[in-house]
């Protein structure tokens, strides 16, 4: 039956299939994978732009290493992950749970959990820093009211992480919530009606039903959010500038100081890599996981 | 015909000096037809400099902060202009600690100054009346400068005696000028090689007078972590006292914050020396040597140009733009005296509100930024970061620490 005129047809069918499939693997190619085999390269070499680039070696991450606040920086970042698991894992799930039981004003309430995230960056940055200004900001003065001492919340070596990993949750939960929220819909109601049946109590129901039900979607967001936090940049660059004492300086900050204060790009470069491999460890649990439920 | 692309255009925002700046590009062209000038806003931006330089985007003549070209020079980011300006007498009247800024270490010349500052202290008179002191004796010494802030700050009403940056490179900017003005430095050379020179006395006495101003006597106010933006804001909103800044702050502290000019004096810096800070203009190293000189003719004309300081005082007198501000003082002999003819004819800011900086800031030190300046900057803020916001800050302990973090950012100076 594969006559040549059913061939030719088929073979036009595929080729504008292909050539729709060579478009996007161009566009990748050129806008995706260029820049990062580049950014590989431009690791191993020194970079003025005004000259041709000059290949140093392993020098860039040599210095790199030497540099005591690449330690620092990475020990901040790890920090501020562990805090943003802390923070950022539990709130919105515990929210989603929450906003899940309400009957009424359910699209309000979503909506107002969702309103950080509509905010520009800057303008929450700006925002947080007027609640952690340690004179008329808005959190001492609550402390004042009960008569509690004053904190120096970007200040102070011990807190101010904290207080970045605070407005990292604020500023992002909204879009986690309603990941929760859109998988806590998705568990079957008869699920709840027989444990109800059964007399389970709701921290019985939340622990049995609801979180085993939303183990992978857990995992993920759990991937996700490792390597969103990993990524942390606008908090420490606005609120702190890295201080007090380099106590917030991350991956990133110092990446960017590296590119774009320093303008030693091969060193900015080899950092970038070097947070490329880690990411990509993630990156792969998370293919792994997804790919067994694809 | 040449065309050749300059920034430092300024936009369209300030459209008064837009105006002045198109015409003169027009003025320019007329006098040297064989030029076209393609303005462009903007100056040199870390963040996009390297792009636009890859990509060929980069202006013929590009302006910079005297921060910049060390950096530049040692990344071969900019053209030498020694051979073309050989011949120019009037690059020779340009004071020579500030042609030293665009020099690179092979002797030759890289860049031309245009605007140039010293710091000092800018100061709310009005503060300082109330406070009982007398605005046109802003104090002369730290010591000084510590007994005016707790009387600034003794009005209470969260005014604040004095406030610094600690944030972005600008502490790091300012401890260096502190530890200036107390005799010492930040970077010293021996036996060719740099070293870091500010775990000294004149380190310390810095330090220990900053701890004093914010933990004994309280009077550099609770938030810390500042930066340019927030001090001014602070000044313009009338609850600072002092602050150390160039006079080129006072007007964006006017403009900003709708003050009046009268309101701010501006004394020099305490103690023994001051850092000198500014701008000037450096060429695409990609452009050829026709661009250059026919750069250098545009820079030279528009900006360092003295027979050109009463039309463009003329010009900007009655218009917002203020003229007679301590600042750009960048000629020597003959060409200086003309210029300050001219500022003092068309003055439209109170100048004797800026006598006690004139004075004493002629008598002190100007000193220039220590190499690898950003770099080092970056360490300093962590020193005073320490200082204003852990009481029991180690004073010795800091210095000695980023003195070893400043060693290894040194050696890689060339």
């Amino acid at each position: 039956m594969n006559n040549p005129s059913r061939r030719r047809r088929r073979l036009s069918e595929h080729l504008v299939a292909y050539s729709f499939l060579g478009a996007g693997v161009l566009c990748f190619a050129l806008f995706s994978w260029y820049p990062i085999v580049r950014g590989w390269l431009l690791g191993f070499q020194e970079v003025t732009f005004s000259q041709p680039a000059t290949w140093v070696g392993w020098d860039n991450y040599r210095r790199l290493f030497a540099d005591p606040l690449f330690v620092t920086a990475w020990k901040n970042t790890g920090y501020f992950t562990l805090l943003a698991l802390v923070f950022g894992f539990a709130a919105p799930f515990l929210t989603a749970v929450v906003l899940n039981e309400f009957r009424h004003a359910r699209s309000y309430l979503r909506m107002t959990v969702y309103l950080p995230v509509m905010l520009p960056p800057i303008v929450t940055m700006l925002l947080w820093r007027w609640f952690y200004d340690p004179g008329p900001g808005l959190f001492n003065n609550v402390l004042e009211t009960f008569h509690l001492p004053a904190q120096q919340w970007l200040e102070s070596e011990n807190i101010s992480m904290i207080s970045l990993v605070l407005v990292s949750t604020w500023a992002n939960m909204g879009t986690t919530t309603l990941i929760y929220l859109a998988a806590l819909g998705s568990i079957p109601g008869e699920v709840y009606e027989a444990a109800e049946l059964d007399g389970a109590s709701i921290r019985q129901r939340l622990w049995h039903v609801t979180i085993p039900q939303m183990r992978f979607i857990l995992m993920i967001t759990l991937l996700l959010q490792i390597i969103g936090t990993m990524q942390v940049f606008i908090e420490p660059y606005v609120l702190t500038g890295g201080g007090p004492d380099d106590a917030t300086v991350t991956v990133l900050l110092l990446l960017y100081r590296y590119a774009f204060v320093y303008n030693d790009f091969g060193m900015a470069s080899a950092m970038s890599t070097v947070l490329f491999i880690v990411l990509g460890l993630f990156a792969a649990v998370y293919l792994r996981l997804t790919r067994g439920k694809g | 015909m040449v065309t050749i692309s300059v920034n430092g255009m300024p936009p369209k925002t300030q459209p008064v000096d837009r105006k002045y700046f198109e015409d003169d590009v027009k003025a320019f062209e007329k006098e040297h037809p064989k030029i076209k000038i393609d303005a462009r806003e903007g100056q040199m931006d870390p963040k996009t400099f390297s792009a636009k330089l890859a990509g060929g985007q980069l202006e013929d003549v590009y302006y910079v902060y005297f921060t910049d070209p060390a950096g530049l020079i040692q990344r071969r980011q900019g053209a030498a202009i020694t051979d073309y300006v050989k011949n120019t007498p009037r690059v020779k009247d340009i004071k020579p600690e500030y042609l030293k800024v665009f020099t690179g270490p092979d002797g030759k010349l890289y860049g031309l100054p245009n605007g140039q500052y010293s710091l000092g202290l800018i100061y709310n008179r009005a503060l300082f009346k109330k406070a009982g002191l007398d605005p046109d004796k802003p104090p002369t010494t730290w010591e000084g400068v510590r007994a005016a802030a707790k009387k600034i700050t003794a009005l209470g009403d969260g005014t604040v005696g004095y406030a610094d940056y600690s944030k972005n490179n600008q502490g790091g900017w300012h401890f260096t000028s502190w530890v200036y003005s107390m005799g010492g430095d930040i970077a010293a050379q021996k036996d060719g090689k740099w070293k870091a020179a500010f775990d000294s006395k004149a380190g310390h006495d810095a330090l220990q007078m900053l701890h004093d101003m914010r933990w004994t006597d309280n009077s550099m106010g609770t938030r810390q972590l500042l930066q340019i933006d927030d001090v001014q804001k602070m000044m313009g909103s009338g609850k600072l006292g002092m602050y150390m800044a160039g006079p080129d702050n006072i007007p964006t502290i006017v403009k900003q914050f709708e003050r009046e000019y009268s309101e701010y004096g501006v004394a020099a810096m305490p103690g023994k020396a001051t850092l000198g800070g500014g701008n000037g203009f450096m060429f695409n190293p990609k452009a050829s040597p026709e661009k250059i000189e026919a750069g250098i003719e545009w820079v030279l004309w528009k900006y360092l140009n003295p027979d050109r300081t009463e039309f463009e005082d003329k010009r900007a007198s009655g218009n917002d733009v203020p003229i007679g501000l301590p600042l750009d003082r960048l000629f020597n002999g003959a060409a200086e005296t003309e210029q300050d003819r001219a500022h003092e004819k068309y003055a439209n800011v109170p100048q004797e509100n800026y006598e006690p900086f004139v004075e004493r800031n002629a008598l002190l030190d100007q000193k220039v930024e220590p190499p690898n300046a950003q770099q080092i900057y970056t360490v300093l803020d962590g020193v005073m970061q320490a200082v204003l916001t852990k009481k029991d800050a180690d004073l010795d302990q800091l210095l000695v620490d980023a003195s070893k973090k400043v060693d290894t950012i040194l050696a890689t100076v060339r």
